[in-house]
Parts: C-alpha cells; sequence; structure tokens
C-alpha cells in the first residue's frame, strides 16, 4: 500500500501512530513491510492457505464474534444433504463435471429450497458452457426463510460445515504451505483476534495481489469469511478494502465498460430463442432487498438510452440489447483477433501491447486486425507495435506484411475535461476543466460524442432493423464552443429524471412503468436537487471523518457499507467506542447515511408475501442479499466453490499439500501453440522452469508506463528494468548485483538488471527452498526509460467467475546475462521447451 | 541593535545576524522523521516540478534507449544531493539480528544498533531485513560556510534564516562546494553555476510551505518555524522512547553543535553514518577568524621581508 | 525603488547592518522580486489526480491558459493536500513536449506515420465501423437464438476514462451490437 497507494497510506501511518499494529503479508519485502509491524513473507499464490488458517484459528479457539455471526451470517443455515465438501472428495466440492470443467452448483444451497444468486445466475435457460459468464451479486435464495439452526451445533449448518471445511488448515500446514513460520503466524493470528469484537475492528487491505489469480475471487471471499466471523464488516475501522489502482477503475465497473454488464452491476442479457423483459427480470432479479427493484433499474435504464422510443408495448426495447453467447472477454476477444476474426479494434487510454498477460499474443491480435483506433496521450506501444514491436526484432512478423490500419487519436488529459472519476472508496469526484487540450487532442467524451454523432447521421434514413437501436438512441448533449460536449449533462443523465424531466433524489425513486430514466441506478442522487453533487468541495477541515460533502458516494452517499451491522440486532451500538449508526427509537441515526430503510424498526418481521425492499427484516443488515446475511457459504453466484479452498496456481514449483486436487478445477485455460503452460510439478520438464516470479508495481511508476515513461522526474527515479532476486539465488545461479540477467518462461525470455537484496529471501516448502523472483512491470520500448516487459513472461489461465488471469505466481528460469536478441530468441526459447517437453506436446 | 557577527557556536538569529531588522519573519526550517519515511520520494519529484529543475542524467527527450541507469544501492538511483537534485531519498537495506520481543511500534529491531549482520549468516531464525528510508535536504545551517566563503555575495542568509543561492550573482567559482560540510551544494554541469535547496524561497514569500513538505504523503517531511519544530522533534523523540524504540535520535537539532544548528534536522533510527550523514559536522570557517589572524600575522611578516628585500637590495 | 548608488551591494554592506555581506548587503533584484508562480496564475482548478484510485486532489494553476503548477487541494478530505512522486509530476505529464497533438494515420502495409487531418479520421472510423458492422453481423446463432450484435468490432478502454465516458462508451457500443466491450477494470 505504501508503494502503489502512498497518499492513502498516510491514514495507515497515522493509525500506527495512535497505536494500530500494522501487518503486511506479501512475498516481497517492499516499503510497507518496512514501515509494517510485521512483515509475513508468503510464498506466492498461497493466501488462501493463510487465510484459511485464520479462519481455522478463529473457529477453534471460538473467537469468533458469536452473535454477529448468529444473527448477520448464515452460520445456522442448513445445507442440503447431498452437499459434499472438499474434505470428502479430496479437492473438489460435489456437482463438478470433469468434461466441462464446471460446477453444477445446486447441491450447494440450503436445505430445503432452490437457492441461487440474484442479478445473474438464475438465467436457467442458458446453455450450461456459458453459466460462468453471468456475474453473481450476491443475492440469495428465492424462496422464505430456509431452515436454520441458530445454536450453530447441527453438522449441516453453515458453521459446522464451514469448521470441517478449514479443519486441517492448522498452523503447521501454514508453515508447509505458505512458509510462514508457526511462531509468525501464531502472531498475527493474536493480533487480528484481540483486535476483534465488540470494542476493536481489524480492516483488510488488499490490491491486484489477491486478484490477479485463478483463484482470486475465492482470495477475496476468504477475507470475507473471516471478517464476517470477526463480525469486521459494516462497522468503523473493519472491512475489506480493495485499493484499485486507477483513478477510475471502480468507475469503470459501476458504469461497466465491460462484455457481461450493464450500467450498475445489472447482468448484460444472454441469447435466447426468445426472452422477454419480464423473463430477464424474473431470472436475474431476486424477491427480496434492494435488487427485488431491478425492474425499475432496467427500466429506467432503457428509458435513459432509448427515451420516447421505449415504451411498456415494446418492452422498453429491451430486444435493442444485443445477446451474449459465452465469453467475450479481452483474452477470448484477442485471440479471436489472432485468429483474424475480430476486423476492428478501439484502444482507449490503454497499453495490451505492453499491458496484458501474454503480450505477444495481444501483439498477434494486433497484428491481424484490419483497423485500430489508439487514443493516448503518448506514443504508447500499442500504437507502434508494427514498427517497433519485439516481433519485429525476432524476424516473426514484418512491418510491410502487417495490414492494420492504425488511427492514433491524441487525447486530453484530465486536466482538460470535465467529468468524474469514481475512487477506490466509491466516491465520485469531479474535475473541472483547466486548460484547452492542445492540437488535435480531444475527450475521449469528444470522441464518442461525435462518433455516435456522425454514426447516427449516417443511418438516420436506414430501414434497416438493424439500425433501429442506433437511430432511437438519446444523443442530445449541449455542446460548447469547442464542440465538446457537456459531462455535466452526461452525468445529468446518469443521474436520471422523473417524468417531468427533474433530476430524481435516489434509486428508490427509480419505478418500473417507464416513467423514470436513469443511466445507472446505483449513481442516481448524484445530481439530486439539480445539483452535482460530486463537484462538492466543503473542505474536510470544517467535516468530520467522514466528510459527507467532499464529493458523492454511491449508493445515496453512504460512505460505510452494511453499516446497519454497526448495530446490534436490537438496534444498539455493539460498543459506544465503535457506534456509526443505530435506532434512535424512531429511525437510523448517526453521522452516515444509514444503509438501512430509514424507518424500519429492528424489530420489523416482513410478511410472507413481501417483496424487495420491503421484505427486508429489521435485523437483517445485509440488504442486497435476499436473506440479508453475509454469507460464509456461498450457496450460489460462484462458479468454483462455495467456500474458499486453497488450490495451486497454474504453475507453482509444488503439489497442493492438502488435496488430490491440484489447482482451482474450474479455472479457465487456453491450450493453444501461442500459450503453452509449464509442466506439473514432479513430471520430469518441470525442472525447466524450477523458480516462482511475482510481478509487482513500484511508488515511481504507473502500471505499464504509458503515463510515467515519458516524465523525466520518475524516470530517473526508477530508469531500468530490474530483478529483485534473493544473495541465495543469486549464488546459485551466477547472478551478479548490477549484471544483467534474463527470466525464461516458456512464452518468452526478458531481460533487466539484477537488483541482489536481502529483502528477497527465500522459503521453505518441506525440504525445499522455493526462490521467488521480483519482476516489476512498467518497461516497454517506448519513452525515456525502456526496457522488457513483465507480461510477455505470462500465460492466460483465469480466474472462472471474472475472467481475470494469473500474474501474480507462475514459474521460470532466471539465466545471467541478456537474453539471446533476434531469431535467435525464438529459437532458445523453443530449446527451452523442447527440454521441458512442451513442443512436442503442443506443436 | 546590531548584533555581532559570528562564524561559529550558538547563535538565536542568523538572519538578524545578517542585517534583517527585528520583526523579520521567524527562521524556518525542515524536521525530518525517518520513522515515517515510506521512500516514496514524492518529495524529490515535487522538488523538481516546483523549481523546474532537469532530470540527473536524461539527456535529449525521446531519445530510443536507456538514458538513464540503475544505481544498484536499493531504490535510490538518484544517488544523492547535487545541483540538481535538491530532496534525495537515501535508503538502506540492512539485515539486522531479528526482533524476539512483541511487534513496536516500528517494525524496527530493538537491539541497540548499528548491528547489521553479516551477509551469510543464517536467515532462518535470527535475522531480518531493515529497510530504512530517509529524505536528505541542504541543513540551512545556522553557520554556513558555503556562504561565508562566497566571494561574490551569490549565497546569503534570508529573511527567513534560511540560506539561498542566488543564481543572478554566482559566477560559478566553486568555493562554496568544499566548504560545505555536508557535501550538499555543487556546480551544474554545462552551467557552471552552484545550486542547492533554496527551501523554495518563492514560495515562501508568498505563505507557502516549500514543495516536498508540501507533497510529503505521511508527514515524514515537516516544514515550520524552527522553534516549534524542535518542540515537535522533542515530543516525537520522547514518544519513540517510550515504545521502546531506543535508537531514535535527533540529528541536527543541537544549536551547540558544530553548525550552529541545522535548519533542517532529522530523526534518525540509526547512526548518522548509516544514512551516509557525518557524525559531527563541523562548519569549515569556524577557524577562520584566527586563520585570518594568523594569516594576517603571516602576510605582515611576509611584506615585512619583502621590503626589507627591497630595502636590502637598494643598498 | 533603489537609487542606483543603494543597488550596490559594496555600499549596504558599508552603511547598513549587514557587515560581512551575507545577508540584507548582498540581496539581488531577483531575489528581491521573487514570487511563486501560483500567485502569479489566472486560475485555479480544483481537480483529481489522475494515476491510483485514492482520488487525491489536486489545484491546478493555469495562467494564460497553461498549466504552469499542479499540487495537492489541502481542502480534500482524502488527501489533506498531498500527493505521490506520480501525482507530484501531474505538471511533466500535461505538459509533457513528448506528448503527442496531432492525428497520426498508418495505411496498411505502411512502414512509417502519416498526417491525416481529425475531421477525415472521424469520416474515416465512422466508414469501418459501419462496414464491420454490416459484414459481421450476426441476427440469430444456429440454434435460432436472437443475437443482433457484431463480434467484428471490440473496445478496450483504461480505467482513467470519466465515467461519463465510459457512460456513452457502453451506450454507443450496446446500440451498435457491439460485444466485447472490456476495460481495464478486467485484466
Amino acid at each position: 500500500m505504501a508503494e502503489a497507494h502512498p497518499v492513502g497510506f498516510q491514514w495507515v501511518m497515522e493509525a500506527k501512530r495512535r497505536g494500530a499494529t500494522v501487518i503486511h503479508v506479501d512475498p516481497r519485502f517492499t516499503r510497507t513491510s518496512a514501515v509494517a509491524d510485521l512483515h509475513v513473507p508468503i510464498r506466492a499464490g498461497t493466501d488462501i492457505a493463510f487465510l484459511g488458517g485464520l479462519i481455522h484459528h478463529v473457529l477453534e479457539t471460538g473467537a469468533y464474534f458469536e452473535e454477529y455471526v448468529r444473527a448477520y451470517t448464515n452460520g445456522p443455515m442448513l445445507l442440503r444433504e447431498d452437499f459434499a465438501d472438499t474434505e470428502d472428495l479430496d479437492g473438489l466440492f460435489s456437482g463438478f463435471d470433469p468434461e466441462t470443467g464446471s460446477y453444477d452448483t445446486e447441491t450447494w444451497q440450503y436445505a430445503g429450497m432452490t437457492a441461487t444468486s440474484s442479478a445473474g445466475d438464475r438465467d436457467l435457460d442458458v446453455h450450461e458452457a456459458e453459466r460462468g459468464q453471468m456475474p453473481g451479486s450476491g443475492g440469495a435464495p428465492i424462496a422464505t426463510d430456509p431452515d436454520r439452526d441458530d445454536t450453530m451445533q447441527d453438522p449441516r449448518c453453515v458453521l459446522q460445515v464451514l469448521r470441517r471445511h478449514y479443519a486441517r488448515y492448522t498452523p503447521e500446514k501454514v508453515h508447509e504451505i505458505c512458509g510462514i513460520p508457526v511462531e509468525t503466524f501464531r502472531r498475527v493470528a493474536d493480533a487480528l483476534v484481540e483486535n476483534s469484537g465488540r470494542e476493536r475492528t481489524s480492516a483488510f487491505a488488499y490490491a491486484v495481489g489477491w486478484t490477479h489469480h485463478t483463484v482470486g475471487v475465492q482470495y477475496i471471499r476468504a477475507a470475507s469469511v473471516l471478517q464476517a466471523l470477526l463480525g469486521n464488516i459494516g462497522r468503523p475501522g473493519g472491512g475489506i478494502l480493495a485499493l484499485r489502482g486507477h483513478a477510475s477503475i471502480q468507475g469503470s465497473t459501476d458504469i461497466p465498460t465491460l462484455f457481461d454488464l450493464l450500467p450498475g452491476y445489472i447482468p448484460m442479457p444472454h441469447a435466447h430463442r426468445d426472452q422477454d423483459l419480464a423473463t430477464f427480470i424474473e431470472a436475474n432479479g431476486g424477491t427480496k432487498g434492494f435488487w427485488g427493484d431491478l425492474d425499475a433499474y432496467v427500466v429506467s435504464l432503457l428509458k435513459a438510452w432509448f427515451g420516447d422510443a421505449a415504451t411498456p408495448e415494446n418492452d422498453f426495447c429491451f430486444d435493442h440489447l444485443p445477446r451474449l453467447t459465452g465469453d467475450h472477454s479481452s483474452f477470448r476477444t484477442v485471440m479471436d483477433q489472432a485468429e483474424g476474426k475480430v476486423p476492428g479494434y478501439f484502444v482507449i487510454g490503454e497499453n495490451p501491447a505492453v499491458g496484458t498477460a501474454n503480450a505477444r499474443m495481444q501483439r498477434h491480435g494486433l497484428a491481424q486486425l484490419e483497423w485500430l483506433v489508439v487514443r493516448d496521450l503518448n506514443m504508447i506501444e500499442t500504437a507502434t507495435f508494427w514498427k517497433n514491436g519485439p516481433e519485429i526484432a525476432t524476424g516473426e512478423m514484418r512491418t510491410e506484411d502487417i495490414g492494420t490500419e492504425i488511427f492514433f487519436l491524441p487525447a486530453a488529459a484530465h486536466t482538460e475535461k470535465d467529468g468524474t472519476f469514481t475512487n477506490t472508496q466509491r466516491l465520485l469526484q469531479w474535475h473541472h476543466k483547466a486548460a484547452e487540450p492542445p492540437g488535435d487532442c480531444r475527450s475521449d467524451l469528444w470522441f464518442y460524442y461525435e462518433l455516435g454523432r456522425r454514426l447516427k447521421a449516417r443511418v438516420a434514413g436506414s430501414d434497416d432493423p438493424r439500425d433501429r437501436p442506433l437511430q432511437d438512441l438519446t444523443w442530445d448533449y449541449p455542446v460548447d464552443g469547442t464542440g465538446e460536449p457537456s459531462a455535466d449533462a452526461v452525468l445529468r443523465e446518469i443521474n436520471g429524471v422523473d417524468g417531468e424531466g427533474k433530476a430524481l433524489p435516489g434509486y428508490t425513486a427509480l419505478k418500473a412503468d417507464g416513467s423514470t430514466s436513469s443511466g445507472c441506478w446505483i449513481y442516481c442522487g448524484v445530481y439530486a436537487d439539480e445539483v452535482n453533487q460530486s463537484a462538492r468541495r466543503r473542505p474536510g477541515a470544517e467535516q468530520d471523518l467522514l466528510a459527507p460533502e467532499w464529493g458523492w458516494a454511491w449508493p445515496m452517499n453512504r460512505r460505510v457499507l452494511y453499516n446497519r451491522a454497526s448495530a446490534d440486532p436490537d438496534g444498539r451500538p455493539w460498543s459506544e467506542r465503535k457506534k456509526l449508526t443505530w435506532w434512535d427509537g424512531e429511525r437510523w441515526a448517526g453521522p452516515d447515511v444509514p444503509d438501512f430503510p430509514v424507518d424500519v424498526p429492528p424489530d420489523y418481521v416482513p410478511p410472507r408475501d413481501a417483496r424487495a425492499a420491503k421484505a427486508i427484516g429489521g435485523a437483517e443488515p445485509f440488504v442486497m442479499q435476499s436473506d440479508g446475511r453475509a454469507w460464509l457459504h456461498a450457496p450460489a453466484g460462484l462458479a468454483d466453490g462455495p467456500m474458499p479452498t486453497h488450490y495451486e496456481p497454474e504453475e507453482s514449483p509444488v503439489g497442493n499439500a492438502l488435496y488430490g486436487q491440484r489447482a482451482n478445477p474450474a479455472r479457465q485455460r487456453f491450450e493453444r501453440a501461442d500459450n503453452p503452460y509449464h509442466p506439473e510439478p514432479g513430471t520430469p520438464g518441470a525442472a525447466v522452469y524450477p523458480y516462482v516470479f511475482t510481478t509487482f508495481r513500484v511508488t515511481e511508476h504507473h502500471t505499464a508506463g504509458g503515463m510515467s515513461r515519458w516524465t523525466p522526474h520518475l524516470n530517473e527515479l526508477q530508469p531500468e528494468m530490474f530483478l529483485e532476486v534473493s544473495p541465495e539465488l543469486a549464488a546459485e545461479r551466477g547472478l551478479t548485483h548490477g549484471g544483467w540477467a534474463h527470466v525464461v518462461t516458456a512464452r518468452s525470455a526478458i531481460e533487466g538488471r539484477v537488483l541482489v537484496t536481502e529483502r528477497a529471501k527465500p522459503l521453505r516448502h518441506g525440504d525445499r527452498v522455493i526462490h521467488q523472483i521480483g519482476v516489476p512491470w512498467h518497461w516497454g520500448p517506448n519513452g525515456l526509460s525502456t526496457g522488457d516487459a513483465a507480461n510477455e513472461l505470462l500465460g492466460v489461465s483465469l480466474d472462472p467467475n471474472v475472467h481475470i488471469m494469473e500474474t501474480k505466481a507462475a514459474t521460470c528460469d532466471i539465466r545471467p546475462g541478456r537474453r539471446p536478441r533476434g531469431p535467435e530468441l525464438v529459437t532458445y526459447l523453443a530449446d527451452r521447451r523442447r527440454q521441458a517437453g512442451l513442443e512436442e506436446e503442443q506443436r | 541593535m546590531n548584533p555581532v557577527n559570528s562564524l561559529s557556536g550558538p547563535l538565536a538569529d542568523p538572519a538578524a545576524d545578517a542585517g534583517y531588522a527585528a520583526g523579520h519573519p521567524p527562521r524556518v526550517g525542515f524536521f525530518t522523521d525517518t520513522s515515517v519515511c515510506i521512500g516514496c520520494k514524492a518529495c524529490e519529484v515535487a522538488c523538481k516540478e516546483w523549481n523546474a529543475l532537469p532530470a540527473d542524467g536524461v539527456g535529449d527527450h525521446g531519445a530510443a534507449g536507456d538514458v538513464l541507469g540503475l544505481t544498484g544501492m536499493s531504490y535510490d538511483n538518484t544517488g544523492g544531493l547535487g545541483a540538481s537534485t535538491y530532496r534525495h531519498v537515501a535508503f538502506v537495506e540492512q539485515r539486522v539480528p531479528a526482533r524476539d520481543s512483541a511487534p513496536v511500534d516500528l517494525g524496527m529491531p530493538s537491539t541497540d544498533l548499528p548491528g547489521a549482520v553479516q551477509p551469510g549468516a543464517d536467515r532462518e531464525d535470527a535475522t531480518e531485513v531493515r529497510w530504512l528510508m530517509s529524505s536528505d535536504v541542504c541543513k540551512h545551517c545556522a553557520h554556513a560556510a558555503c556562504l561565508d566563503v562566497c566571494p561574490t555575495g551569490s549565497l546569503i542568509r534570508t529573511e527567513h534564516g534560511t540560506v539561498l543561492v542566488q543564481e543572478d550573482i554566482c559566477n560559478g567559482c566553486g568555493y562554496c562546494i568544499p566548504a560545505c560540510p555536508y557535501g550538499v551544494i555543487d556546480q551544474r554541469q554545462g552551467d557552471g553555476r552552484a545550486f542547492k535547496c533554496t527551501m523554495c524561497q518563492d514560495r515562501l514569500g508568498a505563505g507557502l510551505a516549500p514543495a516536498c513538505a508540501t507533497a510529503c504523503p505521511t508527514e515524514s517531511i515537516r516544514f515550520g518555524p524552527l522553534d516549534e519544530l524542535r518542540e515537535r522533534a522533542d515530543a516525537r523523540l520522547a514518544e519513540l522512547h517510550d515504545r521502546g524504540v531506543g535508537e531514535a535520535r535527533l540529528y541536527g537539532r543541537d544549536p551547540d553543535d558544530g553548525v550552529g544548528g541545522d535548519g533542517a534536522f532529522f530523526l534518525l533510527l540509526d547512526e548518522p553514518e548509516v544514512y551516509g550523514l557525518p557524525p559531527d559536522p563541523v562548519v569549515t570557517t569556524r577557524d577562520l577568524p584566527s586563520m585570518w589572524r594568523h594569516a594576517a600575522g603571516a602576510a605582515l611578516a611576509v611584506a615585512g621581508a619583502v621590503a626589507a628585500a627591497f630595502l636590502g637590495g637598494r643598498r | 525603488m533603489r537609487t542606483w548608488i543603494e543597488g550596490w551591494p559594496v555600499y549596504r554592506q558599508l552603511t547598513g547592518p549587514d557587515k560581512l555581506g551575507r545577508g540584507t548587503a548582498s540581496r539581488s533584484d531577483r531575489t528581491e522580486s521573487l514570487r511563486a508562480r501560483t500567485q502569479d496564475a489566472d486560475r485555479v482548478t480544483q481537480s483529481i489526480c489522475p494515476f491510483c484510485a485514492v482520488g487525491c486532489g489536486q489545484r491546478v494553476f493555469t495562467r494564460g491558459g497553461r498549466v504552469v503548477q499542479v499540487e495537492g487541494d489541502p481542502d480534500s478530505p482524502i488527501s489533506r493536500g498531498r500527493l505521490c512522486p506520480k501525482g507530484s509530476s501531474t505538471l511533466s505529464l500535461v505538459t509533457a513536449p513528448e506528448r503527442v497533438t496531432t492525428v497520426r494515420y498508418r495505411r496498411p502495409h505502411g512502414t512509417e506515420w502519416e498526417d491525416l487531418d481529425l475531421d477525415t479520421a472521424l469520416d474515416m472510423i465512422v466508414d469501418r465501423v459501419l462496414t464491420t458492422r454490416r459484414r459481421t453481423w450476426q441476427e440469430t446463432d444456429d440454434e435460432g437464438r436472437h443475437l443482433r450484435r457484431t463480434t467484428g468490432i471490440a473496445s478496450l478502454g483504461g480505467a482513467t476514462l470519466d465515467n461519463e465516458e465510459n457512460y456513452l462508451m457502453k451506450k454507443l457500443y450496446t446500440a451498435l451490437g457491439a460485444v466485447q466491450i472490456e476495460n481495464q477494470a478486467r485484466i
């Protein structure tokens, strides 16, 4: 966090000054470790074993917050008799189909009912293979209260199932798998337990070190389970904090440019012979909780997009939405590009030629396009692969042979346009335009507005039905003298308006009858009272710690989600010290906006026929779940298991010490010549790639360097690609500090200067020493400081829930000296693959 | 009242010593608390951006290939203070004996230091890694030798008690460079003139804090009136000592030291040498008055001898 | 205004309190006239740092329509005026001499960049979108399921896009029938 979010880290340092204990768990000793109370080095890719060990500790010592668990989690819920755990099936849950590599999740559900997640997983008509593409936004059973045992002693209740699931995650096992000494593990466990409960809370902060794995979603789930057990959710100082890496990466999922989502986490519709809006709503909404109003959200979105053309008679133009038939995510698309199936590509402020795993595959995709539009501040590698990409040097591509037509359009900087970023805590902050962009530079808002305007003009007279959505699309935004559309007007459309055209106050005002519009239901309220709430800037010094009048947080300017859980079931704060939201006899009170129907008392029991928000009981804080509870066991919504389970990464030097099943059985793999994986541990070829590497960022650069490799003052601070190794590994491989070395995988080899550092420490795994190499990923061929890109090394294997790739743990070799150049590199890599037994296998 | 000019010893008000009338602004400075430094180098960048300093070693912008190089000194790639680097973050990596006690405030070993363990010792148990970071800067000494030796009047004491190079006056003679006991000031290649931290003199005039202190995410760099900073530093030191961080110490805070106390002083977690700081800096012009007396005596003697020679020659 | 004789440092040294010429007597005209360039800005605009997701407040100082300084916004309860090295480099980021400010065009099989008028570039892109869309249109799949889409046009956006930009992108692409719309948020 000190490395990649230094200014956010000021709050950690301040907490530490006030007595907080800061523990840093990371394969590498970083600038965060340097100021932490304790650094816990961990073998890359084994965090679920570590977190599972903590869950084990909490359950076996009885350290969980029992009243919280009983009332607010699904710990008491009973599971079906036919549910089988990984303990029963040696690393698999019941329902796994080895043919498709996917789970039928029915047996994971509560006893006596059919349970599926809201917002996504209930679309039963969808082909089995396409299920994985359906996001689950949480959610819960459709039916009424499931069977439960509030004593939490029944062997089939979730808490007991959880206890059995983690029974073997002992400190000794954690030591064996993660390389963490038992004593260190105990210190972490003690600190966590001592700082949780009624009077104290603990927080987890994570970044892509947890998400870039084939089991990334389950990493986060493991932290969720632990925090729910400890009562650290919905309370001040608690939570699981995602430290996102880009100015508006949160916004980019809220208002997604993602294939599987519509704004506000509404799933994109899947293909059916015939599906009307009502069926879609029924399949994807829930009956209880705020997803129960999905119809209002979807209809309001369609009204925002298609305006007067969207009527009840035509299902509000629901059929204008294109349909999905499976995985259309970035990696799948790039493979299709490489096969010549995708002629056109827009790359907007992104740099896949060096910034995405298996960069070579990315460039092969680019080279097979007919046309490519790149918009950026700088002349990034994605725009120049045809001129100076690594394949030009190796002779695998020739500039003259590449048929891709490329438009490089210079972009405006954030100082040159109005708009909102959504930061990592869901806070929308408006940035005001300070200067005109130079030359041809334009905002992306201008580009898409102009593109849409011209496209609409071109199809205006068309009678082709496929042009109807474009013709019906609302696209009237005021423009200023330079032709720039008003971002303010767009934000107001996102907020939405009522039948009289007045800005809506919040999403509870949305209607399913077509009388309201809203471009993104969770952002509804950002333009309440006709004021751009995101532009509010009352100084922090004039406000309390929550600073509610600075920017606007979705939803409803709420700063702590599920804050109803900061009070006990009767509505009293769990403790004075940690009070945030409480029942004052008439309403929910406190400094934050209550995350609960404000006048529903703690003792409210909904009638059996209640639905949506009205079906939430007064003591059910998790209002987005239709059982109102935090899930220790996820009866639906996940593709790879209801409880987090330790699996080894796609590539690791050792087998799974807990189960026969080595890696996530549901992970997404691509067996292709351009995406070779290393041999499994224990097979003869595995020794060719004996070490672990993990990618990382440094403070002085940003992601793949698109915004930092052109700035002299940053580049002098980290001027060259380097490789972090321990003195022991340096001795083993003959690497010299400051000299060159290259890292080799089956995909590629990259070079860098060797940084031999005591900070890198070999870990033990049984009688084996595991060496881990740190590979920063900021470099590429362009800019002021240049170097090989870490993404050359990585293959593509994905988390099955979200299609995120594994970059944080893979295997490799490291050798002294620079890598071979030109065509010799190709030969060199092929030789290594042959040694590993991969070439015959896959070519 | 005109205070007595002095070149060493305690000096309550360096600005007054340089002729600023009563009512001049209070002496300001930096207190750099390295125990909360995260080594992010925001200070280096903010300084260079504000002062429009060139990047060291960056030649033609946009030139193909590397124009910069890794120093191999941990994450420090600017190497030290210089004519284009007014703030510099040092990174010290050491293997030290492992803590055997419960966590202490700083993640630092509780044994006395320096106690770096030699490479090759067993790493499984008895040792751990320590990574110290510290942002160095011109000390703005109460007795600044650079200023005292400057023959052109380019180096002056400002109304804020800081030491400033006036770049419109500097003729690049370089006398100031060996005079600095900390090795701070330097000549810029291709320019010839001497440069160093100005404590953002232009910002001070506008009532703003220097760029580095403004940016510093963790308040490792604090700016303010020196008196207040000293109080704050004393309190912080006591706090750390209370928490068992016995190795914490202040550096440059003492007005009785060899430079009359630094305008920029530090809280360190080890001996100053570990950070590349001189342990006991002395203003290099401390002995200037006595040297002048000796020199004057010698000059008189020489003059007498020469005169005698001439006189003798005329005989 | 000092007279010529008062501007002479030696005179000031001899007549003033700074007998050793180490302060008031030696101050140059430049030193006397030093001003923070933020003082001379025409406008201060509140902005947000474009790098990571902490969302630090920035103040952008402009003069004559040009950005002359970017620093932390002390009003921000998120960042309290502080910036990291990347945030502190924002001035260089937005004023970099390397920044490309004209449209560059590479024709198929071309070996060099060419110039292209922005308006023409837009029209050419419109042509390609419509042509590709027509050619790759999928009305139904082979089971007769409705698709009404193209898989011939893909998009990958960075996560420094504004919400408003993402919104127009998703809205326009969806109306076009394009589905392979992705973002850094996944990768």
